[in-house]
């Protein structure tokens, strides 16, 4: 059994009226795919293809309608025991709506530590903070800040510090770098793949931009409304795409080249 | 930190809009006069023994023929020194308004809270209440409360309980505009991606709502609390110069300005002029500076 | 003459903390037919140009030095006879463009109506013609903008920036919101349009993969000011500029891997309120000397650079 598996994951999601027929849009249609363990699987779809869906389902914050996801030989699912929930994280695409602006930087990092119990009292709490702050390149003092006081690449390592402070083993990456500029993205993608190779982690990393799958994936998925039209190893799907969609994809990608 | 405060941009943006400022500055003396009542007031105007009937009707500014004294701002018919009654109404007037502002923010940025991040039946059991309860005027229903209370009340309790009675049912008729745009603020934060992440990590939903919606929800609760809060000085007004609120034996300005009426057409118009001037700028400025407050947490006029 | 010239262009802002310079003496030039891209990171002053050509600019912020001259006249002083007619705007966002109350058919005819001779029939007709242009049936002019998907909106926008023929298309970042193979669709279609009318287009992005395949010319802007300009050819291939060299570097190609690290330029791009002195990129360079912490580069042969200006 792999370290993450999701087994014919299916969602529908049902409009309710009063007035007119239930209408039901189903967003996953039997979506299987295993990640091994320190490994990164990329995840590829354009918008409606289901993949925020497929990541809400797989840490736990959204039920599946049919299908089961396990990581580490947990079950996964909305009621799951909160010890579980350790070795999952979640890094996501907006630097402004991932971070509660009303809290100090500090608050935000700790709130994992707390919420299991990680360190005890004040100052073995703030010690780790400020270890997680400089792990992810930036500052003790970045603590007591606020969210606004920082670029959209500096709100992306503090959530990602976040993510950290539970010593996950699993973090799914929705679109991380989507929002950032080109030579911000460069650091974000760098200190995911140093932090990959220093702790062991595994990612499930979605995104529409094939160049930053090329540099992150060693797996490729790709998502068409709903389904999981194909899945290679990365080179592998890159030399030789099999599915009319994929080959649209590629063909489509304005990927640079400088030769 | 004050320091930090007093640099800060709403310090800023209050200091050069005149309007605010000046509301702000009427608003902190007023309350301060209020606070302060029983020493700036050189009577106590609800001393039975104090005063003098021979007093009464005295116009402002001039010396009684009969006893020789002076009144800042005149007597009203009973010979109550009326710029004591108008400090100690200001009182009244401002204990009842900033209590029931308090109950109805209490019950309405729960209610708003519960229904926003809830969703489904409770969000519409609570909406439909607060929609049926819009469609009486707000006057009406404070009355309607008040009346239910007298009726469940022992009568020897009822004078008592007149402030409290008061409090509540403008409290209870005021909630709604909280909880609409509480639940508003709500629905949108409940989407954003920090809950999310909070959820991921097993909080509880009454964790998150606490901890992380209320505080994105302060600033809109603020700008509709100032503006309550005149509302609430005005109903309470309201509702003592029909004769249900405060009492006379602890009136508020409302009360003044009732008793002030009966005398309007005969002359003696210092008696409901001075305590009606001092309401409308209770009201005025706790409504401008609301205004203010609004445009100032606006993001898009920033 | 070129079709349109900026020169030593000035934008700021005045806020509380003091006067902000969005765009500092930027000058340069475009050709009828010319696809130009205008690239940079966010906060450069990429969409401050666009909209400072079209006068859009508004209080708290003006234009406070230099000039926009279109077939050599001045147009700073009255924007409004070229916006629309003689120099159009595209951007990122359709559904905020196109009104949802009125058909496609009615806001192509209105455009018509409003900036060139064309009336009713012969309006409805010239509309088909640009929906035909775009790749859309004429019978969807009846349709309304919400019963289109994201990137036939776009291309609707492009109709409509068409309308007036113009002899410039200015697109802010018209791609960003749309998926891969829609964006591709949209930009070849932008890039028809400029070689069959002959219509200059600017093409504001922050994507180099997108300027790399449809650009001819490209600007890079950083920190409000131009920083390099030149073929795109010439600017991917052998960038000069220290900042262009390391933009190109970070991102990621079809050779990378995942064993490769990503090049990144060590820093952040400074905010507006603190420019450092000198050139604006001296303290994540690499090869900065003194000079450079002291005098501002001016744009010499097509580089703003003190070592990298000669020829």
């Amino acid at each position: 059994m792999s370290f993450v598996e999701v087994d014919a994951v299916s969602k529908a999601f049902h409009k309710r009226s009063l007035f007119s027929k239930t209408q039901s849009v189903q967003a996953l249609s039997g979506v299987s795919l295993s990640i091994q363990q320190g490994e990164t699987y990329a995840l590829v779809g354009e918008s409606g293809s289901g993949k925020s869906t497929l990541a809400r389902i797989v840490v736990g914050v959204d039920y599946a309608s049919s299908g089961q996801v396990s990581i580490a030989g947990h079950q996964i699912s909305t009621r799951m025991p909160k010890e579980n929930r350790r070795d999952i994280q979640m890094v996501f695409q907006s630097p402004y709506a991932s971070l509660n602006p009303r809290w100090r930087v500090r608050d935000l990092v700790a709130e994992p530590l707390r919420a299991f119990g990680i360190t005890e009292g004040r100052k073995g709490t703030v010690k780790r903070v400020t270890e997680l702050l400089e792990q992810v390149g930036l500052q003790g003092d970045d603590a007591q800040k606020f969210p606004h006081q920082f670029s959209g690449g500096q709100r992306q390592r503090i959530s990602i510090a976040r993510a950290l402070s539970s010593n996950p083993k699993f973090i799914v990456c929705d679109e991380p770098t989507s929002a950032l500029d080109v030579s911000v993205q460069a650091q974000v993608l760098n200190l995911l793949k140093d932090l990959q190779s220093d702790l062991g982690l595994t990612y499930l990393f979605i995104t529409h931009d094939l160049a930053v799958v090329k540099t992150m994936a060693h797996q490729i998925g790709v998502l068409k409304q709903g389904e999981l039209i194909e899945e290679q190893a990365a080179d592998a799907l890159f030399a030789a795409p099999q599915h009319e969609y994929t080959k649209a994809l590629l063909a489509a990608a304005p990927v640079l080249s400088t030769a | 930190m004050i320091a930090r405060w007093l640099d800060s941009d709403f310090m800023y943006s209050l200091l050069r809009t005149p309007t605010a400022l000046i509301s702000m500055i009427v608003c902190i003396l007023l309350a301060a006069c209020a606070l302060f009542a029983p020493w700036l007031a050189p009577t106590n105007p609800f001393d039975m023994a104090a005063i003098n009937l021979m007093n009464g009707f005295t116009p402002p500014g001039a010396a009684n023929e009969f006893t020789g004294d002076e009144f800042f701002l005149g007597t009203d018919d009973q010979g109550r020194d009326l710029y004591s009654a108008i400090l100690y109404g200001l009182r009244v007037s401002l204990f009842v308004g900033l209590a029931s502002v308090a109950l109805a923010m209490f019950l309405g940025v729960t209610l708003g809270l519960l229904a926003g991040y809830l969703g489904g039946w409770v969000d519409a059991v609570i909406m439909r209440i607060a929609d049926i309860q819009m469609t009486f005027p707000s006057i009406l229903v404070a009355m309607l409360i008040y009346g239910v209370a007298r009726g469940i009340l022992p009568p020897n309790a009822r004078a008592d309980m007149a402030i409290t009675v008061l409090i509540l049912s403008i409290g209870l008729s005021e909630w709604v505009s909280f909880a609409r745009t509480v639940r508003g603020t709500t629905i949108v934060e409940k989407q954003k991606e920090y809950v999310t992440a909070s959820r991921l990590i097993g909080l509880s939903h009454l964790n998150i709502m606490a901890r992380h919606i209320l505080p994105n929800v302060i600033n809109p609760i603020l700008v509709i609390g100032t503006i309550t809060l005149a509302l609430a000085i005005i109903a309470e007004a309201t509702l003592s110069f029909l004769g249900v609120g405060a009492p006379p034996t602890e009136p508020s300005l409302g009360t003044l300005i009732r008793v002030g009426q009966d005398f309007l057409f005969s002359g003696q118009w210092w008696i409901i002029f001075f305590p009606a001037a001092t309401l409308l700028f209770l009201a005025l400025s706790f409504n401008l500076l609301g205004d203010w407050l609004r445009d100032f947490y606006n993001p898009r006029l920033s | 003459m070129s079709l349109l010239e900026i020169e030593d262009l000035s934008v700021e802002f005045t806020s509380r903390r003091g006067v902000l310079r969005a765009l500092d003496k930027v000058s340069l030039t475009l050709e009828p037919g010319e696809f130009l891209g205008m690239v940079g990171e966010s906060g450069a002053g990429k969409s401050m140009t666009g909209n400072a050509i079209l006068g859009l600019i508004d209080h708290p912020g003006k234009i406070s030095g230099g000039d926009i001259r279109l077939h050599g006249e001045s147009i700073i002083k009255n924007p409004e006879r070229i916006r629309g007619s003689h120099i159009s705007m595209i951007f990122q966002d359709p559904l905020s463009s196109l009104n949802p109350l009125k058909t496609i058919g009615a806001q192509l005819i209105e455009t018509i109506e409003l900036h060139t001779p064309r009336r009713g029939a012969a309006a409805k007709e010239r509309a088909g013609e640009l929906m035909s242009q775009i790749g859309v049936d004429a019978d969807r002019l009846s349709a309304y903008p919400h019963q289109f998907s994201g990137g036939m909106r776009q291309r609707v926008v492009i109709a409509l920036a068409m309308a007036s023929e113009p002899e410039i298309i200015i697109a802010d970042e018209p791609t960003t919101a749309l998926d891969v193979s829609v964006q591709a669709q949209v930009l070849d279609l932008l890039r028809d349009v400029c070689r069959a009318h002959g219509t200059a287009v600017i093409l504001i992005t922050h994507d180099m993969g997108v300027i790399g395949h449809w650009t001819d010319r490209v600007g890079v802007l950083y920190a409000g000011r131009l920083i390099e300009i030149g073929s795109t050819n010439d600017i991917i291939r052998s960038p000069r500029h220290p900042y262009t060299q390391g933009l190109i570097a970070s991102t990621p190609t079809m050779d990378a891997s995942v064993n490769t690290t990503l090049y990144q330029i060590p820093g952040n791009m400074p905010p507006l309120t603190a420019i450092p002195a000198g050139c604006a990129f001296n303290p994540r360079c690499s090869i900065a000397e003194d000079r450079c912490r002291e005098v501002v580069p001016q744009l010499i042969n097509d580089v703003a650079c003190h070592l990298r200006s000669e020829a």
